[in-house]
């Protein structure tokens, strides 16, 4: 086993553009598995081609059958696993017993490798950081062949630049984070309809003053929408007002097909808006939720990217420094509808401070994130052109989401690179571990 | 409480079967050839378990060796203090093409799917019975319901197995001894990693549950996922000028 099982001959992330030829390796034995890959897999959860292969003929191993716990503290919440363990498994596990993940993106299907690699940040990044700031450990096979324990004190360089630096470093082992303990099993949450964009980000930051959780989306479609939208807030219930409910987790169900193109139609997606904005009404909504229903309202949907259909699609997610101002943010969407873009669905949430990660995506700013399905041509003049304002105002472009970015562009917004590829050299002399998100953007040969 | 064995529970259905069990409280052996990978999943499902759970205990058992099989029961059954339920989920697969190819492959999938399971099910019965009773556990196949193109071999062996499963439910069922055949659909694991999916894949998570309920109640026979019941019902009632048309 210790090579592992050929999985998948054609591959692709979660926006199901681009796809490309390539073997993904699976085996439980991951440490033996990464021996001779150029490249390591979770979940395949990024939208783009960070978890691609940088030609068909480079060996990915797959990391989501090495998923057991290596150790727990339950005075501590410090917990160590391979690299495979998702954050739904941590979840269904532990929170019963008062812990949950310290950050988490809009999905619990994410390998901790994953998480490490994209530096994830969640509704809480105003007030936690990304998941970089709660990791503790990892254990790294790198380029060269050799397993590394890295840490903020131990070869800290290397523990920086795994951080948010895309699977680029190395294989990622195994992982030691501090989970977070929690008053309760449920979340008290809040929602406030919101009339225009500019409401909605005063909102917005007023909310992270006070809240742990929060963030907005946005009624992307139509010149008519002006920004409106909702706001959301949240934190963990105490136990009074948690009260007697038990946790008991809903039912998965999986999208069977992909869909036909006109399901999301512009004129489709403006009526579930409208039902969308209806349905939290005028006034402040306040309610004891499910941490399901908050974090990862998308997840009882098994494979939902199938709902975009069999062209795939792109979520342009860029952060913007707050003196952009608010003339800025209006220009991305205008400059998007000029271009026949569709932007579906628009969340938007402020920024905390920088992470350690060398090559890590949040920075102080708004982020917003934008799923576009994917038309031919269309969808990169679109990218291009939004990119000409972000790399202006001095914003980047997260790895996770992006499939369309240019290297030009990339360069211009991060100058950051020269230093990642530096730390990447120094344990990969050869360049071995590649993906096609490096070549396409970190200047790697394919 | 159960005190369990499980051969086989370090992977696939097995490693999630047996989280379902330590995350209930229930005492388990995992017995194996790889001390360090038993380790392993032994803290994993002792991270899992309740608070004031005793740690799984783990056996080496190669199943690929018969000389192995009465210590490492015994051993197990001394570290549980006591035997009610051995499950064993390990096995070995291969391509028909690969089989056909391959004639150590060849052999070892006959082997240790038919012979050295039965065997190790046979040193398990021995055990249950004399502690009064108990249940047996063992993993099927969907592919020895009917014979089809590409699982002549490993089909056969599976096919074998559920008939020396019936015939233990007939022949002791009175005396105390649950015979329970688990027949797995396709579940994605590193066993099929690769297989062209066909409809109705599952995950290991979703046909744990039904594997415990079916250990619980002493179930004969089940198929996970349960649409598997259907399809197989139908695909056993094809006649066989189909069957030489069709590639499945």
């Amino acid at each position: 086993m210790g090579q592992g099982v050929r999985a998948a001959s054609v591959l692709s992330g979660w926006g199901r553009w681009p796809v490309v030829a390539g073997d993904e390796l699976l085996s439980e034995d991951l440490t033996s598995l990464t021996r001779q890959a150029n490249l390591t897999r979770g979940l395949g959860r990024s939208y783009g081609d960070a978890s691609l292969p940088s030609r068909p003929s480079a060996r990915v191993a797959g990391s989501r059958l090495a998923d057991r716990v290596i150790a727990f503290d339950a005075e501590t919440g410090v917990l160590q696993a391979e690299a495979g363990l998702t954050l739904r498994d941590i979840n269904r596990t532990f929170l019963p017993r008062g812990w949950f993940v310290p950050v988490t993106p809009g999905t619990s299907f994410v390998t901790l490798g994953g998480a490490v690699a994209s530096d994830v940040h969640g509704k809480n990044h105003h007030s936690a950081g990304t998941f970089g700031r709660h990791t503790r450990r990892m254990r790294i096979r790198t380029g060269a062949g050799d397993i590394v324990d890295a840490s903020p004190a131990v070869e800290p360089d290397l523990f920086d630049a795994t951080v948010g630096g895309m699977g680029l470093t190395g294989h990622v082992l195994d992982v030691e984070i501090a989970l977070r303990r929690v008053p309760s099993t449920f979340i008290m949450g809040e929602t406030e309809y919101v009339p225009d964009l500019d409401t909605l980000i005063g909102t917005l930051l007023e909310a992270g003053k006070t809240w742990p959780y929060t963030l907005a989306w946005m009624d992307g479609i139509g010149a008519g929408s002006r920004g409106r939208g909702v706001v959301y807030r949240g934190r963990w219930a105490d136990a009074a007002e948690a009260g007697d409910r038990a946790l008991t987790w809903p039912r998965e169900i999986a999208v069977p097909m992909a869909a036909p193109y006109w399901a999301l139609s512009p004129f489709g997606m403006r009526w579930f808006n409208e039902l969308v904005l209806m349905r939290y009404g005028r006034r402040v909504q306040r309610s004891v939720m499910h941490p399901q229903s908050f974090f990862y309202p998308l997840d009882a949907l098994l494979d939902w990217n199938k709902a975009y259909g069999r062209r795939g699609f792109t979520q342009y997610q860029c952060v913007l420094p707050h003196r952009a101002g608010l003339a800025v943010f209006r220009k991305l969407f205008q400059t998007i509808a000029a271009r026949g873009g569709t932007p579906y669905v628009v969340v938007i949430k402020d920024f905390g401070a920088e992470g350690r990660g060398k090559l890590s995506f949040p920075c102080p700013g708004m982020t917003f994130s934008i799923d576009m399905p994917v038309v031919a041509g269309r969808t990169q003049a679109i990218v291009d052109a939004v990119n000409d304002i972000v790399a202006a105002e001095g914003g980047r472009v997260y790895l996770t989401k992006d499939a369309f970015t240019r290297a030009e562009h990339y360069r211009a917004m991060d100058a950051r690179v020269d230093g990642f590829n530096d730390i990447r050299r120094r344990w990969d002399p050869e360049g071995r571990i590649r993906s096609a998100l490096s070549v396409r953007l970190l200047g790697d040969a394919a | 409480m159960r005190r369990i064995v499980l051969v086989g529970g370090t992977k696939g259905i097995g490693r999630a079967v047996a989280r379902q069990l330590a995350a209930r409280g229930d005492r388990i052996a995992l017995l194996g050839r790889d001390g360090t990978d038993l380790a392993a999943s032994a803290t994993d499902l002792g991270a899992r378990a309740p608070a004031g759970a005793l740690p799984p205990v783990t056996a080496i058992l190669d199943l690929a060796r018969t000389e192995t099989f009465d210590a490492a029961l015994d051993d197990a059954a001394r570290q549980l203090g006591g035997l009610d339920t051995v499950v064993i989920t390990a096995g070995a697969f291969g391509t028909q093409e690969a089989l056909e190819s391959d004639a150590a492959a060849r052999e070892r999938v006959l082997s240790i799917n038919f012979t050295q399971t039965i065997l190790l099910c046979e040193a398990a019965r021995v055990r249950l019975l004399a502690a009064g009773g108990g249940t047996l556990c063992v993993l099927g196949s969907v592919a020895g319901d009917r014979a089809r193109k590409p699982v002549v071999l490993y089909g056969a062996t599976k096919a074998g197995l559920a008939y020396y499963m019936a015939g233990v439910d007939l022949r002791y069922r009175d005396a105390g001894l649950r015979a329970v055949l688990v027949k797995p659909g396709f579940v994605r694991t590193g066993m099929t990693a690769g297989l062209p999916e066909p409809p109705f894949a599952a995950n290991p998570d979703d046909v744990a549950p039904a594997i415990v309920q079916a250990i619980d109640r002493g179930t004969r026979q089940i198929y996970v996922p349960a649409i598997w019941r259907l399809v197989m019902l139908v695909i056993r009632w094809l006649p066989g000028a189909v069957m030489r048309r069709v590639k499945f």
